[in-house]
């Protein structure tokens, strides 16, 4: 299978690509890895004018501290984030979670950002995102803005990036004190979408819940965040009743579809389920990081 | 488009479309047809190859984006008549029924030894995660594996100098 034939440019130098992109960003598509882009292209599900490709701009893979968050670049692909050794001290959840996305294959060429930005809603890294309340730094001729994850999705496969924008980098805020994660993914098998997947982060200040962050994948048009689960974790102990309620709220929070890879009761029920079994994994967590 | 890259060790170019993808340019344009297509929707990996020595899909790869870069195929894994330890361990085991998916999953696994020359059944199998056998159930790909670990480790062990048996990586 081949694409359907399109102009390709891949420019050595950031400002040359927003120069290109300020121009033609309304008829082209940019591209990192290509692990999602490309499929899509084979399929002529796209069919951009225009390929960006901007894997040879230095300096946009770097995994590293900035200003009480980890900035991940552009060009960190998820096989870079599985060996760093500082974000598995940093942020063990998204450490966790690599292995769970598509295959080793796919892993060494695909990208975090690349992925958070073609927002497909069975995506794993979106929901990963929106529970450690991410922000993506997008770059254009006009300057540099920074987008919270919260919001940032807008449908299947859109979001609010703008035609001429590349997103530059992700940053992730640094968990404060006892903090824990954990991502739960039903699939068939290794490199399928998940039929549901929840990623959960806790911080505790004591025995209470700082912060709660949940995200679900493949449950909506989007990644959703489960804001009123998260709310109703804020300010109490995690006991087997608080985690019962939130896995109630996010199980409500879902909106999935039946398709093969199972029904849309079941689907919310695997929320619960996950979102269960995540609280208690990532609160465990979050005590050995306090002992 | 003009791409030149190292192939195998040798310096090769063509002229491509940039929608060519890398599986076609190796096996059209370089006729080298080791590397095979299997699914073609980035779900088998029959077309591994290492792009700067990472397995990677090559038919999820455009011929573009490896322009200046280093290639390796499986027929760069022999060193003239002298196999490759894989490619002993694959031959001695059994690792094979139709045939079709084994240069994939040599190019997988020799990276993976390079990275970990002694893995377990579990990192076997974790590495070929991406890459599907429908004839043999994976078990004797795991067992070939291992007879290449254990190749190397006594090739490593033996005196200076001694001839190494298959030894072409």
């Amino acid at each position: 299978m081949f694409p359907a034939a399109f102009d390709y440019q891949s420019p050595t130098t950031l400002d040359e690509a927003l120069g290109v992109l300020a121009k033609r960003g309304d008829d082209a598509k940019v591209m990192a890895g290509g692990q999602s882009l490309i499929p899509l292209l084979k399929l002529r599900f796209a069919q951009p004018a225009l390929i960006l490709d901007i894997g040879r701009i230095p300096g946009l893979a770097d995994i590293k501290r900035d200003d009480g968050h980890v900035r991940v670049g552009a060009l960190a692909r998820h096989v870079d984030i599985e060996r760093s050794e500082e974000l598995a001290k940093l942020v063990p959840l998204m450490v966790e979670a690599v292995r769970w996305i598509a295959d080793p294959l796919v892993r060494n060429r695909g990208t975090l950002v690349g992925s958070v930005c073609h927002a497909d809603p069975s995506g794993d890294w979106g929901s990963i995102m929106l529970a450690l309340n991410a922000e993506l730094v997008a770059s254009s001729a006009r300057g540099e803005r920074t987008i919270p994850i919260d919001g940032f999705f807008e449908g299947p496969f859109t979001t609010t990036l703008r035609p001429d924008e590349i997103a530059t980098a992700i940053r992730i805020p640094l968990p404060s004190g006892h903090a824990g994660g954990s991502y739960h993914k039903l699939e068939r098998k290794v490199g399928d979408f998940a039929t549901v997947a929840v990623s959960v982060q806790v911080e505790l200040d004591g025995r209470k819940v700082k912060r709660a962050g949940i995200g679900l994948t493949s449950v909506g048009a989007t990644n959703l965040k489960a804001k009123e689960a998260e709310q109703a974790l804020a300010g109490h102990e995690l006991t087997d009743d608080v985690i019962a309620q939130a896995a109630r709220l996010a199980a409500e929070a879902a909106e999935p579809k039946d398709d093969i890879r199972g029904t849309a009761a079941y689907k919310k029920d695997m929320v619960r389920v996950f979102v269960q079994r995540g609280l208690k994994a990532a609160l465990a967590r979050a005590q050995e990081v306090g002992a | 488009m003009k791409v030149t890259m190292r192939v195998n060790g040798v310096e090769r170019s063509g002229d491509v479309e940039p929608r060519v993808l890398l599986v076609d340019f190796l096996r059209t344009n370089l006729a080298l047809t080791g590397t095979h297509i299997g699914c073609d929707t980035t779900s088998c990996g029959a077309c591994t190859v290492r792009l700067d020595g990472d397995p990677v899909k090559s038919c999820t790869v455009l011929a573009v984006q490896a322009d200046g870069r280093e290639i390796k195929t499986v027929e760069g894994l022999a060193n003239g008549a002298a196999l490759a330890p894989i490619q002993v361990g694959f031959h001695e085991e059994h690792g094979l029924q139709c045939g079709f998916c084994t240069p994939g999953m040599m190019m997988v696994t020799s990276a993976l030894l390079e990275r970990n020359p002694n893995p377990t059944d579990d990192e076997i199998r974790w590495a070929i995660s991406g890459n599907i056998c429908r004839c043999t159930g994976y078990m004797n790909i795991v067992k070939a594996v291992k007879h290449a670990a254990q190749m190397q480790a006594d090739a490593a062990k033996a005196p200076a100098g001694a001839a190494v048996a298959g030894g072409g990586e």
